[in-house]
């Protein structure tokens, strides 16, 4: 379902990626784990169109996202690393707008649209303005957003990153459900090993923009000697603390949210 | 054409809601308006130009139009920050489609905003020479609001931060309100002044507004039309050039 070939995306002097291969089959759940600034969000943002990858080449479903965009793009959902819902605009509003991009037609929309607000537990509150959800029911919300076009291909990076075990529970299980029911490849990346050893069918570890090694849990547990997925992490990768330096994004965040009163 | 009419509907519906900044932002209108409206009213008179309340209202209607399309693009920054953009770009949608609509609903709101400073300006006793023609004031606004909606689009496309918006507004939006001709009549004015006044796209568009609704106008209003049209259109293509290469 994804097929990718000596992938390296390079800004400037430094290599964010390099030189990465892996495939992921259909229906599969596939864990990308790594360090900060190990280059999988720039994995992702190559694998969904969003950054040109500087050689190498992607195939998801058989087509090149770079070249054949919007069908690439109809293919795939996505739920970002950090939110991406409009907050003045309500839970069903958020979903209707999605469903227009993605040219899902009216009455498949509205029905789906009840199906998944219900599947995630948020049709209750559907008229309500994302801005006044809690970061549980956001995630939630943006992951029944990325299932509203029936993709065949779902990534998730980060997904449970600042949640609730109950939300990251009750998330993973719907993911599970969803990939079982409707046969969607996931593709995803966490900082929580438990999780990637509980969901994912098999794991990527990449460090420094390398894909240091990939498989089964069970085999990378086996190929390194330990006990845990967390142990085998660490063995992998090494103990040294990445430090990103904080973007200008981060930045502006800060400051909206001082000036926002913390509310979004 | 569903996307563009989407992408439309929610910035109008997130004008709607924002009731509060509605409000808000109708105060620095009527400050220009009622202050300099009537405190240079007594000047502009002896000056032996008639009445300065008749000819800055077209004047302040036009800022309001223009900050808000300026700011409706220059609003990309935050969509970029709490993450919208990027539920847009990754859409199987043309980039070009989301770049109309969203300039399209800016320059909506805008004009709303607009007619409700015109409002506003009416039962502060603004008359227009003629009601019959009146209506054509809306084209100049439409004009006025497009143009200002693609540059900040335009804009808001390169922006990353904050200090970045501060410098735009400092240095290009509050230029392009003073040397306009709002507040002050463009005729007879020192050479190099006058000069820049002439390449301030807004000029044109205030110029129009006075044309039709006090019959004041140095350029005229057929000029003022095609100007505004050229420049809009030119700035359209430039807004749209600079949306389809946003990186995340």
């Amino acid at each position: 379902m994804i097929r990718v070939r000596n992938l390296v995306k390079s800004f400037g002097s430094f290599t964010a990626v390099n030189d990465v291969s892996f495939d992921v089959e259909r229906g599969e759940i596939f864990a990308f784990l790594g360090p900060n600034g190990a280059g999988k969000t720039t994995t992702i943002k190559m694998l969904t169109t969003l950054l040109a990858p500087t050689s190498g080449s992607i195939e998801l479903d058989g087509l090149d996202p770079q070249k054949r965009q919007n069908e690439a793009r109809r293919r795939f959902g996505i739920v970002f690393q950090d939110p991406s819902l409009d907050g003045d605009l309500t839970a069903w509003e958020n979903m209707e707008v999605h469903g227009v991009l993605y040219h899902v037609s009216h009455r498949h929309r509205r029905e789906r649209i009840e199906e998944l607000l219900n599947l995630f537990e948020l049709w209750e509150r559907r008229n309500e303005l994302v801005k006044t959800f809690s970061g549980g029911m956001k995630r939630r919300l943006e992951i029944a957003r990325g299932f509203l076009h029936t993709p065949r291909i779902l990534f998730l990076d980060e997904p449970t990153l600042g949640l609730d075990p109950q939300s990251r529970n009750q998330l993973w299980n719907h993911v599970k459900k969803v990939n079982e029911t409707e046969k969607v490849t996931v593709f995803l990346t966490t900082h929580y090993m438990e999780e990637a050893d509980r969901v994912a069918h098999r794991i990527g570890v990449m460090d420094h923009g390398k894909l240091v090694t990939q498989g089964t849990p069970q085999q990378i547990k086996e190929q390194t000697g330990t006990q845990t997925l967390e142990e085998a992490f660490l063995a992998l990768t090494g103990t040294t603390i990445r430090d990103e330096s904080a973007s200008s994004v981060d930045q502006l965040r800060q400051f909206a949210r001082m000036w926002s009163g913390g509310k979004r | 054409m569903s996307a563009i009419y989407i992408l439309w509907l929610r910035e109008l519906k997130r004008y709607v809601r924002s009731r509060a900044q509605i409000v808000a932002s109708l105060g620095q209108p009527l400050l220009y308006l009622l202050v300099l409206g009537f405190g240079l009213g007594p000047v502009f008179q002896r000056a032996g130009h008639g009445s300065y309340f008749q000819f800055v209202a077209p004047g302040v209607i036009s800022m309001t139009v223009l900050f808000s399309s300026i700011f409706s693009g220059i609003g990309l920054l935050w969509d970029r920050q709490f993450g919208f953009l990027k539920e847009t770009l990754v859409a199987p949608v043309p980039r070009l489609q989301i770049m109309i609509g969203r300039t399209l609903g800016g320059a909506t709101v805008a004009v709303i905003q607009g007619l409700l400073v015109v409002a506003v300006c009416v039962i502060a006793g603004f008359r227009p020479v003629s009601m019959t023609v009146a209506p054509f004031a809306l084209v100049f606004m439409v004009l006025i609001a497009i143009v200002f909606a693609a540059l900040g689009v335009a804009i808001g496309s390169g922006l990353q931060d904050m200090q970045g918006f501060q410098l735009i507004m400092n240095f290009l939006v509050m230029p392009i309100f003073f040397l306009s001709g709002a507040l002050f009549p463009l005729d007879g004015l020192p050479k190099a002044l006058g000069f820049i006044t002439k390449l301030d796209p807004l000029s044109y568009g205030i110029d129009g507004m006075r044309a039709v609704l006090i019959r004041e106008a140095v350029f005229g209003s057929h000029v003022d039309l095609v100007v505004l049209a050229i420049v809009g259109a030119i700035l359209l293509v430039i807004g749209a050039y600079r949306f389809s290469k946003i990186e995340i």
